[in-house]
């Protein structure tokens, strides 16, 4: 086993790295930031560097300020955690040109999947289906109608260089392209400084569902079943739940197989989860995250194993602890993100001090927190404060306890987003298992 | 007659993306703050020429705290 991991993160998920660390008799390190000299991740490892000022890009992003708190310690390894530099393929590389373990797959295959283009080329070619549309930028008007009529409309235009759902512009019919595809290009070439477009097929009210993997050095893939995802807003996920629901036995089983198939196509290693979106019976890759996810407990939750101490002792070497017929979902899990963020002001970010924090305790329930009362919320980082994780043995056991633990999670000083979780566990669309990605923007849990 | 645009949120000025001289319209970005991993844009809250910016780029301002002044 490693003797000594250094977590290059903060709040709820370095206290959750330390606490699967201790657990295996790891030296503890964290980093922090001159604003979480007082929060609970700086404290409670067994030690601590401050490694600059607040603003992320001075601390917690500064790859030469982590590394040099690494050689300090004489850390053996880095846990990225999820963010910051997790995905950072230099962070990576860096970590491995200087003797440490980066708990996670190789900087190249942070790399890969890091860009999307390459990583849906690489799925494509492993057979695992990608949202059907033109392999690159289409070259013309023309080309793009040539595109869109293969594929069938209503198509989407996006900017080859973009992201974040900037420029997309939907087209609803043949008639509509002309103006669709001047319009597209003007604002890609606005916001991005390049006109070119890819078109897509449109999918309308889809899922998010995605599948963790996990891959060890011997060559061994895994899957941990998959988690549903699709109450998001702006592209982030705010409930997540496994075993998803009303997913039909032969969907999931072509998901779980893809999903294991992509991983094994590029070597995978440590753990990883390959994002796909849904539409009735069929689902498209959209990406890798090549990284732990916030949401890993729910997986955890249902198939009893321990995600965190497998990436540990897989980073040092060891086979994956668990063979495929081993891993099986019992009951149903979901999480809650708790943000600071007021769900009234369309989500706006509230940040303040933590003057009450009470977190119950029950069974059943699993409280993911980052602060303590006192701490500071600042606008420097992610608002998420806390992951409430409720596990049934059946799903209605699962919410009916979500929604307990969501009456009885006292957090006081900024707003969160507790009241719009109430309004999802009370809804008839979650309780029937019948979400999608835009049922948020769609004012679906508005009070 | 002058009138304050002031933040709606607490954050660190991003962008400033207009400048002093510049007419806007009601609505229209004057600057662009960042919280919470977030970018969310101060908009004028009329229309009318940018008379004075009042904070500058990477400067942490409260929620209230006057950005620029319209004319």
């Amino acid at each position: 086993m490693l003797e000594s991991v250094l977590v290059a993160n903060r709040g709820e998920i370095a206290r959750r790295i330390f606490r699967a660390c201790r657990a295996l008799g790891v030296r503890t390190i964290a980093v922090y930031s001159e604003a979480d000299a007082d929060w609970p991740h700086a404290r409670e490892a067994d030690e601590a560097v401050l490694i600059g000022p607040a603003p992320a890009r001075e601390s917690y992003l500064n790859v030469d300020r982590v590394l040099d708190a690494a050689r300090r310690t004489g850390a053996r390894a880095i846990h990225p955690g999820y963010g910051f530099l997790s995905e950072n393929w230099r962070f990576a590389k860096a970590c491995e040109e200087t003797g440490l373990v980066f708990v996670g797959p190789s900087w190249r295959i942070i790399q890969e999947m890091g860009d999307k283009v390459a990583a849906r080329r690489q799925m494509l070619g492993a057979g695992v289906p990608i949202v059907p549309g033109s392999e690159g930028p289409v070259a013309s008007l023309d080309e793009a109608r040539r595109v869109a009529g293969e594929i069938g409309y209503p198509v989407m235009l996006k900017a080859a260089a973009g992201g974040g759902g900037i420029g997309m512009v939907k087209v609803a019919d043949d008639g509509a392209l002309p103006q669709a595809y001047a319009a597209a290009e003007r604002r890609a070439q606005a916001a991005f400084g390049a006109a070119a477009l890819f078109v897509e097929r449109y999918l309308t009210e889809p899922r998010h569902v995605e599948v963790q993997v996990f891959g060890d050095a011997q060559g061994q893939v895994v899957h941990l079943h998959e988690r549903e995802c699709s109450i998001q807003r702006r592209h982030q996920k705010l409930v997540e739940e496994s075993p998803a629901p009303r997913l039909s036995p032969g969907l999931k089983e072509r998901l779980t197989a893809a999903a294991v198939t992509g991983a094994r196509s590029v070597g995978y290693l440590n753990a990883g989860t390959m994002e796909f979106i849904v539409q009735g019976e069929e689902f498209y890759f959209l990406e890798m995250n090549t990284r732990l996810q916030v949401e890993h407990p729910v997986t955890e939750e249902v198939t009893g194993l321990d995600v965190v101490q497998a990436q540990l002792k897989v980073a040092s070497g060891e086979r994956l602890p668990w063979r495929q017929e081993e891993i099986v979902q019992r009951g149903a899990a979901m999480e809650c993100r708790i943000y600071a963020e007021d769900p009234a002001k369309n989500f706006m970010p509230s940040p303040g001090t933590i003057t009450r924090l009470s977190t119950p305790q029950g069974p059943g329930i699993r409280i993911e927190s980052g602060v303590a009362e006192g701490c500071q919320v600042s606008v420097h980082y992610d608002p998420l404060l806390a992951k409430l994780v409720a596990t049934g043995w059946t799903r209605e056991e699962a919410i009916a306890r979500m929604d307990a633990v969501l009456r009885a999670f006292v957090v006081e000083g900024p707003k969160t987003t507790i009241p719009f979780h109430l309004r999802v566990m009370a809804s008839s669309a979650f309780r029937e298992g019948r979400t999608h990605t835009q049922m948020v923007e769609q004012g679906a849990f508005n009070g | 007659m002058a009138e304050d645009v002031k933040a709606h949120i607490t954050g660190v000025v991003f962008q400033i993306t207009s400048k002093v001289g510049d007419s806007v319209a009601e609505g229209d970005p004057v600057i662009v703050l960042e919280s919470m991993k977030m970018e969310i844009p101060v908009e004028a809250p009329r229309a009318g020429k940018v008379k004075e910016i009042k904070v500058a780029e990477g400067q942490t301002v409260q929620e209230g705290d006057t950005v620029a002044v319209l004319d």
